[in-house]
């Protein structure tokens, strides 16, 4: 017997019981008597955690008043950090020349918007803007000293400032380090090769603290007499080699992942190595370590935190500082909470970026 | 040596020479002692079994592979150390690969467009009606704007053959250009490639493709465990094929055709 369709079967929606909320619901909260009973003890669980922590933060919290006294409620002091805002967000830079750090935000904000955003198609001008003009304004406004600005102190720059002058400082200069690293780490001259297996490795093989210690306590030591590099320009450096040798690696596993063909497809092109480079295997290469190259800034960013221990006051530690002001002993959850939401936003906004950039760079030849 | 003066004598009617060459990966001995001319306008088909060394030989000509041992003469052009030589020689041999090799974060277009803009410094609007045009040629033009990964392995195919006729080559070689291919995908890449032969572009074809063999070959080259072992023209070459190991070979693929 043979069967012979005559008429074409109709495309037909799927049943509504694997569609739709009650679909999902169904396959993931609910699909044995053991998902329900964890899907009712984790909501559980989490209705307790999370209720109490915003009548804490919110509900029962003092946000107006300006001392300590006025926090009557029984939830967190926020008082404390709307006193103390100018100094987490500037350090001690001078508070009539604030407004330089803010023009200098604003700069760099309509530059990553331009650059990493879709509105414009040609990415050329808004990159010479961003890496080329932006620096040299930046430093212009925060150091002073040119154009009638009145010179501040890096000593002066604190709080969430220097901790994003930190991060983004040593972020624009490892990604492009770290590549270079990673290609010559895959260079087939033999003295180019170990100097750059011989950096990364050792760089790699010390903790952070250790390099940032060495950058403030021991590099004077070597420096000849009256050679001295500001200290924060010194913390700058060692972060930023730091974290180029971890670049190095990520970029490297992305180079490694792109199939031989394609470096061959280019050659036989006619392509040399570096238009090979730059049109074909490091696009490919760079879209593939996306996940890692934002998991190392965002290690990177909190990183930064350690700087507190050569003296440099960053966010987390002119928080720090702030509650042992005997005004105000005792708000250290009110403190580190704040830093910790401060953090969390700049770090969850560059995982949401990462992925969002992922989807978008997607071309439909990985499933 | 007297074989290459004579080439010489003979002039430009020599696309690809070569003399003696050996390599080695290792310590094994891959190639062994090759030589063969290839004229301008000639057609040839490589085959052989698997590991016989016929696709590391095509790859030497554009020195994807180096050769340890004798000469590689490409158009005139010794094939040396020299980086500038072999930039020269791969701009006027083309070649399409087995796996495709296309570039999967380009559209189908820039894969064309991006060795004529920044190799042969062709404008950007030239190059697009270039490109555009092989698309045409190779039937795909409406995929233009397209990315690899949303092709067919056909297609892909054919826009890996617009690529390389869009640096307008004057050697083409291909390495198993159908091997990857589903089975009825073959004839539309093979049928571009005949029309390429017909117009008379010099071609060096590493395939399992009888049937193409014995339409468009001009030479057939057998080759086990990296020597040639037999050239012929095709019709020459399936009827009476001389040596054991070619019998043995045509007699194993011809029994599953």
């Amino acid at each position: 017997m043979a069967i012979v369709k005559t008429e074409r079967h109709p495309d037909l929606p799927p049943p509504t019981s694997q569609t739709g909320v009650i679909g999902w619901m169904r396959e993931n909260l609910f699909s044995s008597p053991l998902n329900i009973v964890l899907t009712l003890v984790a909501g559980y669980v989490s209705w307790v955690a999370l209720s109490s922590l915003i009548s804490y933060a919110f509900i029962d919290a003092n946000f107006a008043g300006t001392t300590r006294e006025d926090c009557t409620g029984s939830g967190a002091c926020w008082v404390f950090i709307k006193m103390r805002f100018g100094q987490i967000m500037y350090g001690f830079y001078p508070e009539e020349e604030r407004w330089r750090v803010d023009v200098g935000y604003v700069l760099v904000a309509i530059g990553l918007f331009f650059v990493l955003s879709d509105v414009v198609k040609d990415k050329k001008w808004p990159a010479i803007y961003l890496f080329g003009f932006v620096p040299v304004a930046c430093y212009i406004l925060f150091s002073g000293g040119y154009f009638g600005l009145e010179h501040v102190e890096t000593a002066q720059w604190g709080g969430l400032f220097l901790t994003l002058v930190l991060a983004s400082v040593s972020i624009f200069v490892s990604l492009p380090l770290g590549i270079v690293l990673a290609l010559g780490r895959r260079s087939s001259m033999p003295v180019v090769r170990m100097i750059c297996v011989g950096f990364i490795e050792f760089v790699r093989g010390v903790p952070l603290i250790t390099v940032l210690f060495m950058a403030s306590v021991m590099l004077p030591l070597f420096l000849p007499e009256g050679v001295n590099f500001d200290k924060l320009v010194r913390a700058l450096v060692g972060m930023s080699l730091f974290a180029s040798a971890y670049m190095a690696e990520v970029v490297r596993g992305g180079l490694q992942a792109i199939p031989k063909g394609q470096m061959e497809a280019a050659k036989s092109l006619g392509l040399g190595y570096w238009q090979a480079m730059g049109f074909i295997i490091l696009p490919q290469a760079l879209k593939i370590s996306i996940p890692s190259i934002v998991n190392t800034f965002i290690g990177l960013f909190k990183d930064t935190t350690l700087v507190l221990i050569i003296g440099l006051l960053d966010l987390l530690s002119i928080v720090k500082s702030g509650t042992t002001d005997k005004e105000w002993i005792g708000m250290a959850q009110e403190g580190y909470i704040f830093v910790a939401a401060v953090f969390f936003v700049f770090c969850f906004g560059m995982s949401r970026y990462s992925i969002w950039l992922e989807n978008k760079l997607h071309t439909g030849h990985k499933r | 040596m007297s074989d290459a003066a004579m080439t010489k004598q003979a002039g430009m009617d020599v696309a690809i020479q070569i003399i003696g060459m050996h390599k080695w990966y290792g310590d094994f001995h891959v190639l062994k002692d090759i030589n063969l001319t290839v004229e301008r306008g000639e057609r040839i088909v490589v085959c052989g079994p698997s590991g016989s060394g016929k696709s590391t030989m095509i790859r030497c000509i554009n020195r994807l592979e180096e050769h340890q041992q004798g000469q590689i003469i490409v158009d005139g052009i010794e094939l040396t150390n020299d980086v500038k030589k072999i930039d020269e020689i791969r701009r006027e041999v083309g070649m399409v690969f087995q796996h495709f090799n296309l570039f999967p974060h380009l559209t189908v277009l820039k894969n064309c467009t991006l060795a004529p803009i920044w190799v042969r410094k062709t404008p950007k609007k030239e190059a697009e009606a270039t490109a555009m045009k092989f698309l045409e040629r190779v039937k795909i033009p409406e995929q233009a704007m397209k990315y690899p990964g949303q092709l067919s392995g056909g297609q892909q195919q054919r826009v890996a053959i617009a690529r390389s006729l869009c640096m307008n080559p004057r050697i083409m070689l291909f390495d198993e250009p159908t091997s990857a291919l589903d089975p009825e995908m073959i004839s539309e890449v093979l049928d571009t490639m005949i029309s390429l032969a017909e117009e008379g572009m010099t071609m060096i074809c590493v395939t399992h493709e009888m049937g193409f063999a014995k339409t468009v070959a001009d030479r057939v080259i057998f080759m086990d465990a990296g020597e040639i072992i037999e050239q012929a023209p095709p019709a020459e070459f399936f009827e009476n094929p001389q040596s054991d190991r070619t019998k043995l070979f045509l007699s194993q693929i011809l029994h599953n055709a």
